[in-house]
């Protein structure tokens, strides 16, 4: 039996959550006892292919050409789908990053293959897998298993661990695809990086504010403590429709489910749909005057108070602590 | 211009979940649905295009009669006719996929919309799978959408910034927020929708691959530690975070 776990870079970098699934990938394949192929996708990749040994890959297949330097949906989706085929892989594993979802749909299309999206969990039983998801925004959870020959997994980011270890020897199979103009139906002509802070869906802390914020100007304090924490900022959909915040920091049922290992709530209440996109943080500190509000019921620890009064002393007071 | 929106039928995000009596899905008991709010954007997408090109517009879903409150809603915002694949069956993303692609087909549509997610399951599949099932290219989770002749540029957001993707039509295009700001329903358009045509067809069968072993409640935090009510609380809180949590 052969698994297949593909690991995502861009601009010949892997993210996190690349070693996240060649992790989980390894630790299923040593589970059913069968083989793991790590696959990359891009350009010029030769200098970073080994780190993936450290992560649990030793069979990496590189699949590498300057048309595929930039991502394209339609001929990523080509390449792994075909190298899947070729080896007779039928396991895959991707992560549930903006890339991981976009690609696995067109993937199990293509494979005629059942997909578990936005995995937080997996385990194995018997030689079945597993998976745990979150639906209704993690107001609920389901087990599924997906019952056709090929099966594909998309693990949710920053919930699985990567942890590097000694490298093991990797053994790395160049591979030249054939391709043509027709593979590359979409591509990507250009990306706009926002500088500085990290996604919410990817920070190991986020700073986040609500209505209690009283204003778009009172941000900045928002954004004080979370460079000092090296983390992303966050807002509550109320501050977003209300134009002071743009889409992408939106955290909660209509915008993204997070998992940092620290969440600091502002000035936000905990409405049902916030709650969904941030309960699964590993710890959250609520700071907001109303005692009563919701916010406290999830909250590891929380401060009952003007958030005016305290967020600057709290942002001295990381200062300090991290020697900043 | 052809442009075609796929909706679908979700609990209200205010709904309290509870598990049913099958222990794999949830009790729809009391629960009010709406439409997809992530398809509000792609139903406004086209209406746009076609006030821009001209053309036709129409709505599909693929749910049982209940489904036909939130083709209304379509209808009411400005889409001119809609299909319902008359469906009760359990279905996995696969199979809706395959029905609605079968459905598509027979329409030559120039813009096929969704939605990035319904707000239910969260798979964000359906898109990429119709568009790889049909042959067409597909751009995922879209905040600016922009056609000049036969040219489709789309942002779509990534992690810490947006890609920049050219591709041409016919297309599939999920929707994200940000893309545009949904109208709401005039009062004409309510009385209109009322009288605008839903078709039902019956969709083709497609047994799901996809299995739900269980359903069940995510565990509640437990309320934590009232550190203070004031700036004095700070140090503590500094404190418990570094010294007990051990997140900083």
């Amino acid at each position: 039996m052969k698994i297949l776990a593909f690991a995502e870079q861009r601009d010949g970098k892997f993210k996190k959550s690349a070693f996240e699934a060649t992790q989980a990938a390894a630790g299923v394949a040593a589970k059913l006892n069968a083989e793991l192929i790590t696959v990359v996708v891009g350009n010029s990749l030769d200098g970073i292919l080994s780190d993936l040994g450290k992560y649990g890959a030793n069979k990496i297949i590189a699949i590498q050409d300057p048309h595929l330097e930039r991502y394209s949906t339609t001929a990523y989706a080509k390449v792994i789908a075909e190298t899947a085929q070729k080896e007779g892989a039928t396991i895959l594993f991707f992560s549930a990053s903006q890339m991981g979802k976009d690609l696995a749909p067109r993937i199990a299309a293509k494979l005629n293959a059942g997909l578990a999206s936005d995995c937080t969990a997996i385990r194995i039983e018997g030689s079945e897998v597993i998976a745990t998801r979150p639906v209704y925004a993690g107001k609920a959870l389901i087990e599924i298993k997906i019952n056709s020959p090929v099966k594909i997994f998309a693990l949710r980011s920053n919930v699985f661990t990567a942890t590097p270890r000694d490298g093991a020897q990797v053994s790395i199979d160049n591979v030249k695809p054939e391709l043509t103009d027709g593979d590359f139906t979409s591509k990507v002509i250009d990306v706009k990086v926002a500088e500085g802070r990290p996604d919410v869906t990817e920070a190991n802390i986020i700073v986040s504010g609500g209505r209690g914020m009283k204003g778009p100007e009172h941000f900045q304090q928002i954004e004080k403590l979370a460079d000092i924490l090296g983390g992303a900022v966050g807002a509550s959909r109320a501050v977003v429709d209300a134009g002071w915040r743009p889409h992408d920091e939106q955290v909660g049922q209509t915008g993204k489910t997070v998992s940092p290992t620290l969440y600091i709530a502002c000035g936000i209440s905990g409405a049902i749909q916030h709650i969904a996109g941030m309960s699964s943080s590993k710890f959250i500190v609520a700071i907001n005057k109303d005692k009563d509000a919701p916010i406290f019921q999830i909250a590891d620890y929380g401060i009952a108070g003007d958030l005016f009064e305290i967020l600057p002393p709290l942002t001295e007071e990381f200062k300090k602590l991290l020697g900043k | 211009m052809k442009c075609i929106v796929c909706v679908n039928h979700v609990p209200d995000t205010e709904a309290k979940i509870k598990v049913g009596a099958d222990g794999k899905y949830i009790d729809k008991a009391g629960i009010n649905h709406i439409l997809n709010p992530y398809d509000e954007f792609a139903t406004e997408a086209i209406l746009q295009l076609k006030e821009k090109n001209g053309g036709e517009t129409l709505a599909i879903t693929l749910g049982g009669d209940s489904h036909k409150e939130t083709l209304r809603k379509a209808l009411a915002m400005g889409v001119d006719k809609a299909i319902l694949l008359k469906d009760d069956s359990v279905r996995d993303s696969l199979s809706v996929a395959k029905a609605l692609a079968e459905e598509l087909k027979k329409h030559t549509p120039d813009f096929i919309l969704f939605g990035k997610q319904s707000i239910d399951y969260y798979n964000e599949q359906i898109p990429g799978m119709v568009a790889e099932i049909l042959g067409l290219p597909s751009v995922t989770a879209v905040v600016k959408l922009t056609v000049e002749d036969k040219k489709v540029i789309c942002h779509r957001e990534i992690e810490g910034g947006q890609e920049i993707v050219e591709t041409t039509y016919p297309v599939v295009i999920s929707a994200h927020k940000g893309l545009n700001e949904p109208r709401y329903p005039s009062l004409k358009g309510i009385m209109a929708s009322k009288t605008k045509p839903i078709t039902e067809i019956q969709p083709i069968a497609v047994a799901p691959v996809v299995e739900t072993i269980t359903m069940f409640k995510a565990q509640s935090k437990q309320a934590g530690k009232i550190v203070g009510t004031d700036a004095a609380a700070v140090p503590e809180l500094v404190r418990l975070l570094h010294e007990e949590a051990k997140v900083i």
